[in-house]
């Protein structure tokens, strides 16, 4: 129990008859980044409401650090920093008395909250503009800003609701950065998250959930290797072929997609594939540009989990 | 001394409302709704109701403080919540180590203060141009800052319907702050209101800040000093209490 940081116990959630979330249970170790995927209203944000002591579980209990966030919520809270999926900053106020009013809230004395907040603003590349209103701010800087109203504290649990949503990549590049650095300061991350490239490369864990159900609990790579069977050749020719029939009638390729100027076979046997490629190739005077083998992506297993609630692992 | 963990907890609390009262300060103090409806519209209303009248002092005065206490106070609150939720920053803020009723104490500051500063100005404006004295100091200290809590509960309260739009709560804060002024003595005084009128005079919380005001100033009351106190704290707590329960009940449909 000592090593966990976020324990679900049977959690659930109704609204009205409609059930959100349906008795989930999973534990968090300390210093772990877990992602939460699921599908639009799978539960995701409502698990994240009950985590962070926003809503009132019906059911089932969860703690932080040990904490029970029901009866003890003030101060499971003030162990946690929290970026929700939909939130801003005061934009009456400028970055600086943003990181201000967040560390008062949290009891962070003032010499600490003053140093912290220079820190936070150096990291996130806004201390230039510390005490302008925060109104003319992009939405990148807006959501840097965020993120660092959550870290004024120090907190040993951050919660990020979709925390690079519809942002540019340089901001979400920052965002992954900082990520990987808290979990290297051994802070715990619980993060939703839509890209799935995102969890694949960041998460040591992720949980799917489906319509209120954890479907599957487990390293990115131990979910892929459930699916061992769709693996994949991806080519590129450098005078695109005209006609793809070939490639469809080689015997050993389920399945044909073309994406952009690449191929994807689908097989269940890449080396027969590749040696067949090969000989074509030579044949027709083809060069390729790029040869890749693929395993089964973590989109892969969620499309797989999330299309049958039901598939047992 | 130690400290014992309740009045630890509880002052804990107080800090945390005190700082979401200087936050909502420095945001909506200027903000234009509460300049509206807490500034202009009781000097509109009171000017449309003095002018070209030969009204006393006596009534006058009195009248334009307590209105004033009423329509400050009670201005902040509606606009906070429903601002929070539009401008995306209410979930953060209940994501704090901060409880419901302490986030609600915070709101009700912002408006007791702004309340109790702005009701200053009539006050003044009644000593300069009528030579209003004040009898009761004390008494007026203590009704200023009761009013106004319990005007700024009330406004708290209005602030509670799981809407994001301030117009529509600032809409529901003028229907139910208009009617009370023409039952609470404010154009009339409660002696001169037909038997009906002082029937429902009570059910106003403005009756006792004005009757108390008017007491303050002139030494003369409808209603004993006491009844006028006791009136406005069980206004205070009831409308703090069902604030709570409303915004707690409205906080989930708002999240949704």
């Amino acid at each position: 129990m000592k090593d966990k940081a976020i324990t679900a116990r049977s959690l659930t959630k109704f609204y009205g008859d409609l059930l959100a979330v349906d008795h989930i249970d999973f534990s968090i170790q300390k210093g772990e980044i877990f992602g939460f995927l699921g599908p639009n209203g799978a539960g995701k944000t409502t698990t994240i409401r009950m985590l962070t002591g926003l809503l009132q579980p019906d059911e089932g209990e969860a703690t932080i650090l040990g904490i029970d966030i029901v009866h003890s919520s003030i101060m499971a809270k003030r162990l946690m920093g929290v970026v929700p999926e939909v939130c801003n900053v005061y934009v009456d106020l400028s970055a600086w008395n943003n990181l201000m009013l967040m560390g008062k809230l949290y009891s962070v004395p003032a010499r600490e909250r003053k140093k912290r907040s220079k820190e936070l603003l150096e990291k996130f590349g806004l201390s230039e503009r510390k005490d302008e209103k925060t109104r003319r701010f992009s939405r990148g800087m807006k959501q840097r800003l965020i993120l660092a109203m959550s870290l004024v504290h120090r907190p040993s649990i951050l919660f990020l609701d979709e925390p690079t949503s519809g942002l540019d990549v340089q901001s979400s590049r920052m965002i992954r950065q900082i990520i990987a650095e808290l979990k290297r300061e051994g802070c715990t991350v619980f993060l939703t998250t839509h890209n799935i490239q995102e969890a694949n490369l960041m998460c040591d864990r992720v949980a799917i959930i489906n319509q209120g159900k954890i479907v599957a609990t487990d390293t990115p790579e131990k979910l892929k290797s459930t699916i061992q069977k769709t693996q994949s050749v991806e080519v590129v020719f450098d005078n695109p072929p005209s006609r793809t029939d070939w490639l469809k009638n080689i015997p050993e390729v389920d399945e044909l997609q073309q994406l952009g100027d690449k191929f994807r076979l689908y097989t269940s046997d890449t080396d027969v594939v590749i040696h067949r490629l090969a000989e074509y190739s030579k044949k027709n005077n083809l060069h390729f540009v790029s040869l890749n083998t693929l395993g089964p992506s973590l989109e892969d297993v969620f499309v797989k989990f999330t299309q049958n609630a039901e598939v047992p692992l | 001394m130690t400290k014992t963990p309740h009045f630890s907890a509880w002052l804990s609390s107080l800090r945390s409302s005190l700082i979401i009262a200087e936050k909502n300060a420095r945001i909506y103090y200027a903000k234009p709704p509460v300049l509206i409806f807490g500034v202009l519209f009781p000097l509109f209303l009171f000017l449309a109701f003095a002018l070209g009248r030969e009204i006393p002092a006596q009534v006058l005065v009195p009248g334009l403080v307590a209105m004033t206490l009423f329509f400050t106070s009670s201005s902040v609150g509606p606009l906070i919540t429903p601002w929070e939720r539009n401008a995306r920053t209410y979930e953060r803020l209940l994501t704090t180590p901060l409880s419901l009723p302490s986030l609600l104490l915070g709101d009700i500051l912002a408006g007791l203060v702004f309340g109790i500063t702005i009701s200053v100005v009539p006050l003044f404006l009644g000593f300069i141009f009528f030579r209003t004295g004040i009898v009761h100091p004390l008494v007026l200290a203590v009704d200023m800052f009761l009013g106004s809590l319990c005007f700024a509960c009330l406004g708290v309260l209005l602030s509670s319907p799981a809407t994001e739009a301030p117009s529509q709560v600032m809409m529901l804060s003028a229907l139910v702050r208009f009617p009370l002024i023409f039952i609470s003595g404010i154009f009339i005084p409660l002696g001169e209101l037909p038997v009906w009128g002082r029937v429902i005079a009570p059910i106003s919380p403005l009756t006792y800040a004005a009757d108390l005001v008017k007491y303050s100033l002139y030494g003369r009351s409808f209603y004993p000093p006491p009844l006028n106190f006791a009136g406005l704290a069980l206004f205070s707590l009831g409308f703090f209490i069902i604030a709570v329960k409303l915004h707690k009940r409205s906080l989930v449909k708002g999240l949704l």
